[in-house]
């Protein structure tokens, strides 16, 4: 769709692009599209032409003889019911082929991962490694990645337009999709079912990691939270952490174990926080933790009462920075 | 006019008016007046995603404006200027005095408005809930997912707004629909076969019948709806073993056949304009009556075309794609029999034959980019971005509005009287046509570059802040061209040209008697013998209009209060179920009761 693309005039890089696939899943979609679009291309020009050439040609002058009345004609109308189905057959065999060859099959090796959609962020539970994450998919280049996807209270959609089409996230229900991402990369993805105040808020990103670079990762992933140093800035924070509202929503493996919001066990390796919206530095930690409704509107985090004292914060956000 | 008193004026004759014409203005201004509303609920959405992390509005807002924009577009604007041309144009087409039922005609138009009402009081009366003005309109999206739509997601007054609005909303569609298939189906002047029908009228009977068979889908899903929120029922919630894909299932039930009878009436206001304006009978009349027939069919099976991302399996997506793709084929044949109808015509380029003409060549658009996601893979990228954004605007705006507008063009001499300046038409036709596609054509880009539709906030990273900014300009040309058009209506009223009966050449029966209509509309009931009853054609000559004055009295019924009283107990009865208040719902069920039994037992003559 790189024509398309040309006419739009833009140049730049388009994350969320649909028209630039990065996996086979994407790409399947992306030929399929492009072969209907220039069918429907030929058939607009086609129709298009005829109607100015009507206009132009039969524009009302005085002095002409009044137009024949024809009422019909059988064989054009054949020909023109026929025509559009005729093409259609074109567009429609393809479609199914593809329908059935990204339907969510994957060979037995395939690394599993279960997405759970929540308002308004993204679990990821790796289901052979035991392993827990959030709104940052990781997973190796070159592999197939079989997604279970399902939600925790309303639908959503989960999906990463460079790697492929989306699928609903629906309570009580679990949706299939399979890709291979062509090579390594980082790519942006957000939900597309509207889902509440923060629809527009619940995005995510999916890092497409060499294999090496993918098991380090799940390594440290699945390793105990860090330990901050006695005496340390981070040590005051773990104490905040550990009396304030924030155990009963999070978990940190040995600290805390809540469930309803993200895992915060090694939130320190994550670029982003609030679910892809913002970076994941100190000062934007800071503005969250004292007030994450005002960051991200309708947010179930609500803001901290009694307010923590900016010391509190400071000490907080030293300790998840270190939690790497 | 010897023979008939002179229409009644005042405040008491419109509030009990059964005459059809008026009806048919009355719904004419107020869906209008929704149209702007609707319109300028739009304006605020481009103009907070005229630049990335906007901030015109904030995340509630928008939800509230997307929301009711949808809502209002279909159900209070466009299905009712629809109703406004069923209203004044049918009757006179087929030759009759009024429809079957006057007085449910009037019920249907005050349930209209008063549901209309009752779903945009919402934005003002946030203060009764505790809550600030702005705050309590409905928000879950004009398709209203459940279960985001339950109570334990929506808690607030929001949701119960939008589904007791549509509700009564519904009642006043299907007391029309049976109205005017009755009408169109009994009241027929001598002669006048249905393969005679002027095409709008067939295309108004088969979107009546689109409407008595899908309302009551959605009167169910809604039921079901309300039954969850009020009183604990669980007809969309997982947890006890149902689903909330059942409410997506009966709400595109209903929802696609909607589509129809919101293009339908479009199509035959374009299949008697051109005609009228190349001077040539409609091409393939036949085939385009029942291609729309067809239609009407084939829009029952399609639905799941909205849900292919929910995961109903290869094969469900498979079927549902073959019967989306087949609908385009009496789509095409529409199309290629109105190019045909203009090829080797006489083309008047009224303003009129310029939205018609518009009609098509944005209409094909719309179809096309639908027969991209026709196809269940390729929608994968598509569903919920600005793509179909992109899609539904080329086929309801570069559709039916650019159809409606060609009907009011058209039809406009004939309700007042006066001819719309072709001018200013003229002017509101093209800033409208560059209008829609500045607006709407860039955002096909925005949705394949990975913009999700529905959302307050775009980030300036996905590259599409230029293509939004270019949407917004195109929006507010828009909203020029309507400016135009609204000096235009004022303008006509005051130094608007005097139409004569029939200032277009039309072939059909409603030019055959003044503009306006006298109250009875016909003077004698005029006896029809072909399908151009107004036209010299190789068979026939021009039938005879009826005299001006009628050769002996016609009875015309008075009004009647009692439609509006009892149009008047259905949003009592809704405001006491959101105020949760047991006495005032009965005290509206009530007047309901009373206001239908007055009805029944009012003597014929007044």
């Amino acid at each position: 769709m790189t024509a398309t693309l040309a006419l739009s005039g833009c140049g730049g890089p388009f994350p969320q692009s649909t028209l630039h696939p990065r996996s086979d899943f994407a790409r399947a979609t992306d030929v399929l599209f492009t072969d209907i679009f220039w069918w429907a291309a030929a058939v607009f020009v086609v129709v298009e032409l005829l109607l100015v050439v009507a206009l132009v040609r039969f524009r009302h002058r005085e002095g002409r003889p009044a137009p024949k009345p024809a009422h019909g004609h059988t064989l054009m109308e054949i020909a023109w019911t026929l025509a559009p189905a005729v093409i259609l057959v074109f567009v429609a065999v393809p479609t199914v082929r593809t329908i059935f060859s990204t339907s969510g099959v994957a060979p037995a090796d395939a690394l599993k991962v279960q997405v759970i959609g929540h308002q308004w962020w993204w679990e990821f539970r790796y289901v052979d490694l035991a392993l827990t994450t959030a709104n940052e998919l990781h997973v190796p280049a070159g592999k197939t990645v079989r997604v279970g996807i399902t939600s925790a209270d309303v639908i959503h959609s989960f999906w990463i337009p460079p790697l492929g089409g989306k699928r609903d996230a629906i309570p009580g229900q679990t949706n299939y999709i399979a890709f291979r991402a062509d090579s390594t990369g980082d790519y942006s993805g957000q939900c597309a079912e509207f889902c509440g105040a923060s629809h527009a808020n619940m995005r995510l990103r999916v890092i497409v990691d060499t294999d090496s670079a993918f098991g380090a990762w799940a390594q440290n992933q699945l390793g105990p939270p860090v330990t901050p140093p006695k005496g340390s800035l981070a040590e005051q924070g773990k104490a905040v952490y550990a009396r304030s509202a924030c155990i009963g929503c999070h978990v940190i493996q040995g600290v805390s174990a809540g469930v309803i919001g993200p895992s915060l066990t090694h939130v320190g390796t994550r670029t982003t926080i609030a679910s892809g919206l913002f970076p994941n530095d100190s000062a934007h930690l800071a503005r969250w933790i004292a007030d994450a409704p005002a960051m991200k509107p309708g947010s179930i985090m609500t803001r901290m009462q009694p307010p923590l004292s900016d010391g509190d914060i400071a000490a907080l956000v030293a300790y998840l920075e270190l939690l790497k | 006019m010897s023979g008939a008193p002179p229409p009644p004026t005042g405040l008491k004759s419109w509030l009990t008016t059964t005459d059809h014409k008026r009806i048919g203005l009355l719904y004419f201004w107020t869906a209008f007046s929704f149209f702007l509303i609707g319109g300028l609920e739009a304006l605020v959405i481009r103009a907070q995603l005229a630049r990335p992390d906007g901030h015109v509005v904030s995340a509630e807002t928008f939800n509230q404006l997307f929301t009711m924009h949808g809502t209002t577009m279909v159900f209070l604007a466009l299905m009712p200027l629809s109703a406004s041309f069923f209203n004044y144009i049918v009757p006179l087409q087929i030759g009759a005095r009024d429809v079957a039922f006057p007085r449910l005609n009037a019920f249907s138009y005050w349930v209209f408005l008063l549901g209309g009402l009752f779903l945009n009081a919402s934005w003002l009366v946030g203060p009764l809930f505790r809550a600030g003005v702005l705050n309590v309109a409905p928000d879950g999206g004009w398709f209203g997912y459940a279960n985001l739509t339950e109570r334990q997601f929506s808690p607030g007054p929001n949701i119960d707004f939008w589904v007791l609005g549509l509700q009564i909303l519904g009642i006043s569609s299907l007391a029309a629909g049976f109205n005017f298939i009755v009408t169109i189906l009994n009241l027929r002047a001598p002669g006048m076969k249905l393969m005679r029908l002027p095409a709008f009228t067939w295309m108004t009977l088969v979107t009546q019948f689109l409407i008595i068979t899908a309302f009551p889908v959605i009167t169910v899903a809604l039921v079901f709806l309300m039954f969850d929120r009020f009183f604990g029922a669980h007809f969309y919630v997982h947890q006890a073993g149902a689903t909330p894909v059942l409410w997506q299932h009966l709400f595109w039930l209903f929802g696609h056949p909607e589509v129809y009878i919101l293009i339908l009436p479009a199509m035959g206001i374009v299949s008697e304009v051109l005609p009228t304006f190349a001077r040539k009978p409609l091409f393939g009349y036949t085939v385009v009556v029942y291609s729309g027939v067809l239609i009407g069919f084939m829009g029952w099976g399609v639905w799941s075309h909205h849900m292919f991302s929910v995961g109903l399996g290869p094969i469900a997506d498979s079927v549902f794609a073959a019967t989306t793709m087949l609908i385009a084929v009496p789509t095409g044949v529409k199309i290629f029999n109105w190019i045909a109808t203009l090829w080797g015509g006489a083309i008047r380029g009224t303003t009129a034959l310029h939205f018609a003409v518009g009609f098509i060549a944005m209409f094909i658009i719309g179809g096309l980019s639908g027969v991209t996601h026709a196809s269940p893979p390729a929608d994968l990228q598509q569903t919920d971005t600005y793509y179909v954004v992109a899609h539904i605007h080329y086929v309801l705006f570069g559709g039916t509005i650019l159809g409606l507008f060609a009907g009011i063009y058209y039809w406009w001499p004939k309700m007042t009287g006066r001819l719309l300046s072709e001018t200013l038409g003229k002017w509101h036709f093209w800033l409208q046509f560059v209008g829609m596609n500045l607006a709407f054509f860039p955002m096909h880009f925005i949705g394949l570059l990975g913009m999700p539709r529905r959302i307050y906030t775009y980030s300036a990273d996905l590259g599409v802040s230029d293509l939004n900014l270019v949407s917004t300009i195109g929006a507010f040309l828009i909203a020029v061209s309507i400016l135009v058009f609204l000096y235009n209506l004022w303008r006509t009223r005051r130094h608007g040209q005097r139409a004569p009966n029939d200032p277009w050449g039309g072939a059909s029966l409603e030019w055959s008697i003044s503009s306006p209509p006298p109250v009875y509309n016909f003077s004698v009931i005029p006896t029809v013998t072909s399908r151009l009853p107004r036209w010299q054609t190789e068979h026939h000559g021009p039938m005879q209009d009826p005299p001006a004055a009628p050769p002996a009295p016609i009875h015309v019924p008075g009004g009647s209060w009692w439609p509006l009283i009892a149009a008047l107990g259905l949003p009592i009865m809704a405001v006491g179920a959101i105020a949760h208040t047991l006495w005032v719902v009965l005290a509206g069920a009530a007047l309901l009761l009373v206001g239908i039994y007055c009805w029944a037992f009012e003597p014929f003559e007044v």
